[in-house]
């Protein structure tokens, strides 16, 4: 890894941490594009990379909403507890999928969170008003 | 299993098979369930969201490093910084305008797209 790559990795990683503070888009959606233009990683490697990141962010997020009293301990954990299969159809996808085909994918998401950002961002301010946070915002 | 346990399940599986399969934490389908099948407010759909997220993002990443996929120092140097982001993001909430970083953020991933579709 070098300078310019950490330097570029960290850039992102502030970038990505500042739309979850403040929009609530989650970090991985910008995670693994970093990773894929600063390491060179494959589509599945930066994405196998980014939940690592993603993972440690939100544990300390939801330790924060939970002293905010946002947190259903119980259910959060159930469901985190009940995802497995989930898990592995979407992993084992995600690693027999050629990476094009991954990426193309992915870029199909980048593209959903894109244009629900954008109805956001053009909604008009009296609309855009009430103070609720985004998440998972603080 | 009854009927919200149920829930709770699809809403663990569906938010796993996402997460597993983009490398994103899955919140975009676990927060509107949270909401419209048990009922949650948006707060506390999102906090209850991250809490199940980072049980999700840890089993994902573990799945994903059986196929030695995982790099643990890059995630590193891209998640520690996030988390200097986030309490920056969250500061800056009352001058910030929402818009504003909406619609940037929202060209960047438009960027991010086309170049991963192109190049």
């Amino acid at each position: 890894m070098s300078v310019g790559d950490v330097v570029g990795l960290v850039a992102v990683g502030v970038a990505a941490g500042v739309a979850s503070g403040l929009l609530g888009v989650g970090g991985g959606v910008l995670f693994v594009p970093g990773l894929v233009t600063f390491l060179g990683m494959s589509q599945v490697e930066a994405e196998a990379t980014s939940l690592l990141a993603v993972a440690f962010v939100a544990v300390v997020g939801a330790w924060r909403q939970h002293g905010y009293g946002n947190v259903r301990l119980r259910d959060g954990l159930l469901v985190g507890a009940l995802s497995p299969v989930g898990v592995l159809v979407g992993t084992e996808l995600a690693n027999a999928l050629p990476d094009r085909a991954l990426a193309m994918s992915f870029a199909g998401i980048q593209l959903f969170f894109a244009w629900r950002l954008a109805r956001r961002a053009l909604k008009p301010p009296a609309a855009a008003a009430p103070s609720a946070p985004k998440r998972p915002a603080d | 299993m009854n009927a919200r346990l149920a829930r709770l399940a699809v809403i663990g599986t569906a938010g796993g098979a996402f997460s597993g399969l983009f490398g994103i934490g899955g919140g975009t389908v676990i927060v509107p369930l949270l909401i419209v099948w048990l009922g949650y407010g948006e707060r506390l759909a999102t906090g209850t969201s991250l809490c199940a997220i980072a049980v999700i993002g840890a089993l994902a990443a573990a799945a994903h490093a059986l196929h030695g996929n995982v790099d643990v120092a890059a995630a590193a140097v891209i998640g520690v910084p996030a988390l200097v982001g986030v309490v920056a993001g969250v500061a800056l909430q009352q001058r910030l305008s929402e818009r504003a970083v909406a619609g940037i953020f929202s060209v960047l991933l438009v960027l991010s797209a086309i170049k991963l579709a192109f190049f």
